[in-house]
């Protein structure tokens, strides 16, 4: 027992001393090293800005970006409660005025990208679902996202325009974890974004909306990034002809 | 402080001590500190915090109760019958304890969803589809508070004296009515223990209901998905909501401790 103790003891006074000569080495050698630039990213934007990261990765060695992916609203939620990180990508305008709001913004937003939201349906429609008024069907499994995230604030339009009281199931934190219940066959439809519909590797289909409700995703450094630079030349990336090109070939539109 | 020869206890332990409680005590001060607690009885009385509130305590009750049901037979046969893998049973039980619970409720959408495992058969026999319904937070909750239960039980019925149990036995009781009116009797602080310990673990289930049961007001939004949802739009109500969360757990473990611990 007192055997145990004791290398317990060793090994906290270890990994204490380990961690300070860690962090000791990586703050001397960081101008070797790669600067860590934290992207933000709505999860709409996950295959895109995958692809980006690459690109921009490949275009600027100096730099390596980590992707942390979440609704837009917990992204707000973070940038407001001062998260050490470089960049903020959200897939609306509005949930980005609230963090342009609270002051963590370095520079003003910039739109980069809209998207269409359509109703996703699993490959060949088998409830038949045509429009909107389905949504108010009370035998299909429905769902949506929560209030306050982009797609769900999306879809209160788009079911509102139609004058449809909706026979909703579940409202779901964020577009992916929507997308996923779909593609698994726990829903039979939800409202999700039409880039959404191309990322459901061939499992979902699209019934387009008469009426065209979109977001624009935006993007901004923030005022109390770790790395300044990283953070600009990234949203200048995002807004080059390369970028573009990768945001078009995910079913992105530009602004 | 009543206690025998207590001399000056060793600063090292004080103060390592003192370190291990400030992380629990920190966070909360961070919740009392951000707490509108002027409005506070207006935000924890509004609808939807009165139905998750509500929903919360039905499912968390129903799922102490199933895991009473099903957790003390396990518990009793692990703790006296001797059998073939037994140590893989203790290990499956505590599983849940320690896997994700997001995980947890993925393998459940996988097992009882509509395309799931026994879930398709089932709902093509009756038409009775679970995830999304109040019946998924139910399961979902059961299954991470079951191994709570299991564990406080299966430990009092190891510490307990089997003399009065085979004196029982020896006097012609069979098994079923020894557990009945001997064991029973005698691991009862333990049992509330393990019931109590498994509705606070209930309770403030979030990542295995959030996956398998949705999101929906009144039906499967329970307190803690409250708390995530309305983080992001209305930060006074998820801070009332989660004060609400921690008095009530924090009020029913200070009384199970004080139960546990006396002999």
């Amino acid at each position: 027992m007192g055997a145990v103790i004791r290398w317990g003891w060793a090994l906290c006074v270890a990994v204490a001393v380990a961690g300070c000569g860690g962090a000791a080495r990586s703050g001397d050698g960081s101008v070797a090293q790669r600067e860590t630039v934290l992207v933000l990213a709505a999860s709409s934007l996950t295959e895109a800005f995958a692809e980006i990261e690459e690109a921009f990765e490949a275009a600027n060695p100096r730099f390596d970006v980590q992707l942390s992916l979440a609704g837009s609203p917990s992204l707000v939620v973070q940038v407001e409660e001062g998260i050490p990180a470089d960049v903020v990508a959200t897939a609306s305008t509005a949930t980005m005025a609230r963090a342009a709001t609270a002051g963590a913004l370095a520079d003003e937003p910039v739109p980069f990208a809209t998207n269409r939201l359509v109703i996703a349906v699993p490959v060949g429609n088998p409830e038949g679902i045509s429009g909107p008024a389905d949504l108010a069907r009370p035998e299909l499994l429905v769902g949506v996202c929560a209030a306050g995230v982009p797609c769900g604030d999306a879809a209160t339009e788009v079911l509102d325009r139609a004058g449809v009281e909706a026979a909703i199931d579940t409202y779901e934190p964020n577009v992916r974890a929507l997308l996923a219940k779909l593609v698994d066959g726990e829903l039979d439809v939800v409202l999700v974004y039409e880039t959404d519909v191309l990322a459901g590797l061939g499992s979902v289909e699209a019934v387009e909306l008469s009426e065209d409700v979109t977001v624009t995703a935006t993007i901004a450094p923030l005022v109390d990034a770790p790395h300044p630079d990283g953070a600009r030349a990234f949203v200048a990336f995002v807004i080059s002809p390369q970028g573009r090109r990768i945001l078009t070939d995910n079913g992105f539109a530009l602004p | 402080m009543t206690d025998r020869a207590t001399p000056r206890a060793p600063w090292p332990l004080v103060a390592l001590g003192a370190l291990g409680l400030l992380i629990v005590v920190v966070p909360l001060a961070g919740l009392a500190w951000r707490a509108p607690w002027t409005d506070l009885p207006s935000l924890v009385s509004s609808p939807v915090v009165r139905d998750a509130l509500m929903l919360s305590l039905v499912t968390s009750v129903l799922a102490t109760l199933c895991s009473v049901v099903v957790g003390v037979p396990l518990a009793w046969l692990l703790a006296r019958v001797p059998f073939p893998g037994r140590r893989v049973v203790r290990g499956l039980i505590t599983l849940p304890m320690v896997l994700p619970p997001v995980v947890g409720g993925a393998a459940l959408l996988f097992a009882l969803g509509r395309r799931g495992l026994i879930g398709e058969p089932l709902a093509e026999l009756t038409g009775f589809v679970m995830p999304f319904s109040i019946w998924a937070v139910v399961v979902a909750n059961t299954f991470v508070a079951l191994p709570f239960l299991v564990i406080t039980v299966e430990g009092a019925l190891l510490g307990l004296d089997q003399r009065y149990e085979q004196a029982a036995a020896s006097l012609g009781a069979s098994r079923l009515h020894v557990l009945r009116r001997v064991t029973l009797p005698a691991i009862a602080p333990s049992l509330w223990a393990g019931a109590v310990l498994a509705w606070a673990r209930a309770l403030g289930e979030f990542g295995a209901t959030i996956t398998f049961a949705g999101n929906l007001p009144g039906r499967t939004q329970t307190l803690p998905l409250a708390v995530f949802v309305s983080l992001e739009s209305d930060r006074d109500t998820a801070v009332a909501i989660s004060l609400v969360l921690v008095a009530v757990s924090l009020s029913v473990l200070i009384g199970l401790r004080r139960r546990w611990w006396s002999p």
